[in-house]
């Protein structure tokens, strides 16, 4: 165990407006894989799990390849360690578990309430998509989890501001319906 | 007054307001006009230049005279039309533009000098003398200019953005705009409905008429409730579609909460950018007045609005009611009023051959000549048949016919079409891609061509769509043929209008356009005809056609000025909603973010980013103290600082190393593992783009460091280059900046901290890196210096920021030292010439901070052609030096450097001044800088001028270099 | 306005970060001529019509890209990353 003491990005506790949720999640190791060129399907086939098309997510078991951008995927969750040794020279392959900040938006009224922050139109998404985008002026990860529902994620030294940008943008959703 | 049983309004909920403090009461589903109506209220504010008392001229967002305040506990709103304020419990409401009272206003004097206050007024009269201008004219003009005041508060209201996607947009939920949307709702596409009225239906909620054989108005209850069933439909009524924006593109204003009490949290307003794979223009048409002899006294309006605000709001603004027109739209309103028991008392219709109107007086060919009541129309006169009549009104309703809304098929540069037939100017069909028109937009002025048309060009944008738009039988409704005989102005004596808002009359037009000024777009700005805040939405064909005829060309030949964005006007609260404050930007916090408010620290903005100024001490009064304390402790024991805004690139791969070779001016190919190497970063154009280490982790993994400021620039920089020059290439990179909480450690007891924290000692030589373990947590050590001592940068993963933070806090305490902050920081590298982008500010180049070396002969790099010219370099070029004061003065950056003897100015100037400090080190002020040949200087004394702050002190010219100019500190 | 990215699909011009002219992708070697560098870092077309020029999705996935569109209508004619593996990528 380290002696230094590991803070969350937030350490925030989850508010509801209008049926609508906003949590910090729990950190989970995210690695970024950025395969070298030609080496995608190579990647995929030593985690077990298609190196995923732009815009989407792979799952298997515990894990998930959130595809992150122009040749980039982030590994979500647990991969054992030999595995990812074996990407030595398929891919580069970088921790960035401490760079990200992740929240949840859950609730009917979240994509409303997303609308005020996000440019796209997320009705009808379903789970195994994703988009690169932004929450505001911020960069955005942007899991579609199921009918309304939503990971988040920005960056960590963002996180103050995306909490709040999106609580006010909850609040101001819920001030409408009465 | 009040017409019993007429109205949508709610009679079982009145609500009372106060209009200029006086309360009136109205009913729920009024507005602020309809209810002044119904009060008999009948002056609501004051013309702009001339002062005169106007009333209320349309029902609509075009409205030009009743704008008032709206004041509310955080806001006070100037410009509100009356006419589209929805009437709420409480509500408070100020006309404007008068003083001291609507009734008296001292400023109508304007009025008596009316003759000499013409267009073109002001460019004529306050042209001499010049020196009056500032003292006299420009205050004089101040005070009396403007419309509505502003509180001079910051608007505390609750605002909104928001995003909104569909198949297709109806604009507009009239007769065209409800079939369009209804067809292509039921063959299933994705719609959006907008309109800017509370209530949708547009103009069937004014008429009288029948659809399918039922009242118009309960056909469109039963549309209505059809469309509000549909998942696949979104309502959006108060919803005003502003502009029409590239690829789909639309902004529209949404009035969350201006139609109630305020409400914690509810928007005021929402400003709504709409995605439409297709859209329809369904926004109906404006009607237009006739230019007379004082056609702007209050009572009379325009002739459509009476029908609203009988059918709709259940008022009327006359008892004995006259109706002037040069087509037949108002006989229905006629027959309305006749209905409703006002006293319609003659039809003055200039076509000689209209027809007659049972039970109403038609008069044939007849124009009015004057309208009379200065507080409220008495009475006016018209001619017919060769001789003038006199008439006993209280209110006139004009008809010049109708305008199709063509605006928003303007705001891509679409220029609309003349048609003789409608006198008045049609959209152009594809002025904006995927658009289409629809009803009194395009027109299709009767209620069966509305709907036809709309369900017309919703088969069109689903066809478009790829969707069927399937059988639909038509519902019944009148066809009537729209006849018009244009008439714009009456001729006469006196002053006839035609902006109400800004003031313009006909005399105005001709006037610009005998003095020159025949372009429509020239005419505009001479009079301001059409630049109020309506701008010109029922005045400016009637202009252009005074223009014409003044000109002696037709109206397509004149042309029409050109419609922008907004349809109507947004408030920049809307626009900029969120923007305000903290909403400014993202801030970025550093891990040690808390640990340093705990000591005090004044936060200072470095980009996004929130770092510690200072530490002070309790008996520290000033931040300089402070800052000359942290810079001797680095210098004497040890200090501590976040340096975790520094970018992070990390690079892998077989191609990092040539990468780094080509976007680096030196060689970094050649670095040994677990050594750091400065690098510098050229732009194409061979000016320096950024400065930074890089650290060698292993043979194909990097670590490259960035300046806080331009992370994201090289971010770009390197995308950049890597996917247009060398895709190919066997490498990735991907930012760690926010992945790794780094400190830096720096003085003489740095080693003996970074051992304590450790456990060990640090085993590294100078600019060395290697992985370590602090405290159970794997990180990063590097032995890199950016002030000039032995300095260690630790690096560990984000979330033990804070912790290693405090913990090297204290143990730097124990030892004498202690955490320093950006100004000690600042002052460290001067002392150092160490650069930061004060000095790299994009205008200088590797010569020019004196590391041309650094650019390497042996191989090809970004910027390394340009930076070969023979102008990037060579002694005429300012180079970077140290300057030192000969006094104590205080020496400020931005200031120029001269040689000693020569007179001040722009051409004598050699130099200028980028950083300064003062140095508790060396006791002096101390200042980087670039000065002309300046390497060859060093030893010479120059002016250093600041005008601006006046400063003006003699310095020595010296190396950059003040402190330790061997480095021997840094290696030790 | 909106790009349609090649990776991400139909985005808004927030998104994106213009840069300049696509004459930018046209480096020359490094052993041309001063004309030919003149030319590359500081003559530009203007032209009323189709233009090419460069975009980053910097709130995306981080493509670079070069845009055909024409400076009259605003029509945008072609949205195409500016990496050659790019298109070897799409192809498969």
């Amino acid at each position: 165990m380290p002696d230094l003491i590991a803070k969350p990005a937030l350490g925030a506790v989850a508010v509801t407006h209008a049926g609508c949720t906003l949590a910090e999640a729990a950190a989970l190791t995210i690695t970024a894989l950025a395969p070298f060129p030609g080496q995608a399907a190579a990647v995929g086939a030593e985690l077990g799990l298609a190196f995923p098309a732009p815009n989407t997510v792979s799952e298997g078991g515990a894990a998930r390849l959130v595809w992150a951008g122009r040749d980039l995927a982030f590994l979500i969750g647990g991969a054992a360690p030999e595995r990812l040794a074996a990407l030595n020279g398929l891919a580069a392959v970088t921790d960035q578990s401490d760079a990200w900040v992740t929240l949840t938006l859950t609730g009917p009224p979240t994509v409303e309430v997303l609308a005020r922050l996000v440019p796209l139109d997320l009705r009808g998404t379903a789970r195994g998509q994703v988009f690169r985008t932004g929450l505001g002026h911020m960069p955005l990860v942007l899991i579609a989890e199921g009918a309304d529902s939503f990971t988040l994620m920005t960056f960590r030294s963002m996180a103050r501001t995306a909490w709040h940008e999106i609580e006010e943008a909850m609040v101001k959703v819920a001030a409408r319906s009465f | 007054m009040r017409i019993d049983g007429k109205g949508r309004i709610d009679r079982t909920r009145p609500v009372t307001f106060t209009f200029d403090g006086r309360p009136y009461a109205g009913y729920r589903g009024d507005t602020l006009a309809s209810a002044l109506i119904a009060n008999d209220v009948r002056v609501v504010g004051r013309s702009f230049k001339y002062h005169r008392p106007r009333g209320i001229l349309t029902a609509g967002s075009e409205e030009p005279n009743a704008l008032v305040e709206v004041v509310g506990p955080a806001n006070q709103t100037p410009n509100t039309r009356a006419t589209v304020q929805e009437l709420f419990e409480g509500l408070v409401a100020r006309s404007q533009n008068r003083w001291p009272s609507l009734s008296l206003d001292l400023l109508e004097v304007n009025d008596l000098a009316a003759p000499f206050l013409s267009a073109g007024f002001y460019y004529k009269t306050f042209m001499w003398p010049r020196r009056f201008w500032e003292g006299i004219y420009e205050p004089l003009i101040r005070r009396a200019a403007g419309l509505g005041r502003l509180s001079g508060k910051h608007d505390e209201g609750v605002y909104e953005k928001a995003w909104a996607h569909c198949d297709l947009l109806v604009i507009g939920a009239g007769p065209a705009g409800l079939m369009a949307a209804l067809v292509a709702a039921r063959a299933g596409a994705d719609v959006i409905l907008c309109d800017e009225s509370a209530e949708m239906g547009g103009r069937l909620l004014s008429d009288e008429g029948q659809i399918d054989g039922m009242p118009a108005a309960d056909w469109t209850a039963a549309v209505l409730a059809e469309l509000a069933s549909l998942p696949n439909l979104r309502l959006m009524p108060r919803t005003t579609v502003t502009g029409a924006y590239d690829d789909g593109t639309y902004g529209a204003l949404e009035r969350v909460g201006l139609h109630r009490s305020p409400r914690p949290n509810l928007p005021r307003e929402c400003f709504w950018r709409i995605v439409a794979k297709r859209s329809i223009l369904a926004a109906g048409a404006l009607e237009r007045g006739i230019a007379f002899q004082d056609n702007d006294r209050p009572g009379v309006m325009l002739a459509g609005s009476l029908a609203t605000y009988l059918n709709r709001y259940g008022v009327s603004p006359g008892k004995r009611v006259a109706l002037f027109a040069n087509n037949g739209s108002v006989r229905a309103t006629a027959r309305s009023l006749k209905a409703a028991g006002v006293e319609v008392v003659a039809i003055l219709d200039s076509r000689p051959d209209a027809p007659d109107e049972p039970g109403i007086p038609v008069h044939k060919g007849a124009t009015v000549l004057r309208a009379r009541g200065r507080m409220g129309l008495h009475s006016l006169s018209f001619a017919h048949e060769g001789r003038v009549h006199a008439l006993e009104v209280d209110c006139l309703g004009v008809s010049g016919g109708w305008n199709p809304a063509v605006h928003l098929t303007c705001h891509r540069n679409g220029r609309p079409r003349w048609s003789d037939e409608l006198a008045a100017f049609v959209p152009m069909e594809g002025a904006v891609p995927g658009m289409r028109v629809a009803g009194a937009a395009a027109g299709s002025f009767s209620t069966h061509a509305c709907l036809a048309s709309g369900a017309e060009a919703a088969r069109e944008s689903l066809a478009a769509l790829g969707r069927d738009g399937g059988a639909l039988d038509l519902p019944r409704a009148e066809d009537a043929p729209y006849r018009i005989a244009p008439l714009w102005t009456v001729p006469g004596k006196g002053r006839a209008w035609l902006d109400f808002a800004n003031d313009v009359t006909v005399k105005d037009v001709t006037l610009a356009a005998q003095e020159g000024f025949r372009s429509v777009e020239h005419m505009k700005r001479y009079t301001t005809q059409g630049m109020a805040p309506d701008q010109g939405k029922s005045s400016n064909v009637a202009a252009l056609a005074v223009l014409a005829d003044a000109t002696g060309r037709g109206i397509p030949e004149t042309g029409t000025t050109t419609f922008r964005p907004p349809y109507t006007p947004v408030s920049i609260a809307a626009m900029g909603a969120g923007g305000r404050g903290a909403g400014f930007a993202p801030q970025r916090f550093l891990t040690s973010d808390q640990a340093s408010r705990d000591r005090a620290a004044p936060m200072v903005e470095a980009g996004l980013w929130y770092r510690p100024s200072y530490f002070p001490k309790p008996q520290e009064t000033t931040w300089r103290e402070a800052c000359d304390r942290e810079v001797r402790m680095v210098r004497e024991t040890v200090g501590v600082s976040d340096v975790s805004t520094l970018g992070k690139i990390d690079v892998q791969g077989p191609d990092a190393a040539r990468f780094l070779d080509f976007v680096y001016s030196n060689t970094m190919s050649t670095l040994p593992v677990g050594k750091v190497r400065y690098g510098l970063m050229l732009r194409e154009d061979g000016h320096v783009l950024d400065d930074g280490t890089c650290a060698r982790l292993g043979a194909q993994h990097w670590l490259i460091t960035t300046t806080t400021a331009a992370a994201g620039l090289v971010m770009r920089h390197l995308d950049f280059v890597h996917q247009a020059f060398c895709a190919g290439w066997q490498l990735r990179f991907v930012s760690v900046t926010e992945a790794w909480a780094q400190f830096a450690i720096a003085g003489p007891q740095a080693r003996a901290l970074v051992a304590s924290a450790l456990g060990r000692a640090p085993e590294l030589g100078f600019m060395g890196c290697a992985p370590v373990t602090v405290q159970g947590v794997a990180g990063r050590l590097f032995r890199i210096s950016f002030s000039g001592e032995e300095g260690y940068e630790l690096a560990v993963p984000t979330r033990f920021g804070e912790a290693l933070f405090r913990d090297l806090v204290a143990r730097a305490e124990t030892m004498g030292g202690g955490p320093y902050g950006m100004e000690a920081l600042n002052v460290l590298r001067i002392e150092k010439g160490f650069i930061t982008h004060a000095e790299i500010h994009g205008r200088v180049t590797a010569f020019d901070i004196g590391m041309e070396k650094m650019v390497s002969g042996k191989k090809d790099c970004i910027g390394k052609a340009a930076a070969m010219r023979p102008g990037m370099q060579g002694a005429a070029r300012a180079q970077m030096v140290g300057l030192k004061p000969l006094s104590d003065d205080v020496i400020t950056a931005g200031a120029h450097l001269f040689a000693q003897g020569v007179d001040l100015g722009r051409e004598t100037s050699a130099g200028y001044v980028t950083s300064v400090g003062y140095s508790p080190t060396l006791h002096s002020h101390l200042a980087l800088g670039f000065l002309a040949n300046g390497r060859a200087r060093h030893g010479e004394t120059v002016r250093l001028v600041d005008r601006l702050r006046g400063v003006d002190v003699l310095c020595t010219v010296t190396s950059p270099v003040f402190h330790d100019p061997k480095g021997e500190k840094l290696r030790a | 306005m909106r790009l349609t990215c090649p990776l991400c699909g139909p985005r808004d011009r927030r998104e994106f970060y213009y840069y300049g002219a696509a004459v930018y992708l046209d480096r020359p070697a490094a052993d041309a001529p001063p004309e030919a560098w003149d030319e590359y870092l500081h003559l530009r077309d203007n032209p009323a019509g189709v233009t090419q020029d460069l975009w980053y999705h910097e709130q995306g996935c981080g493509s670079w890209l070069k845009v055909t569109r024409n400076t009259v209508t605003h029509e945008i004619l072609a949205v195409d990353a500016v990496s050659a593996a790019d298109a070897a990528e799409e192809a498969r």
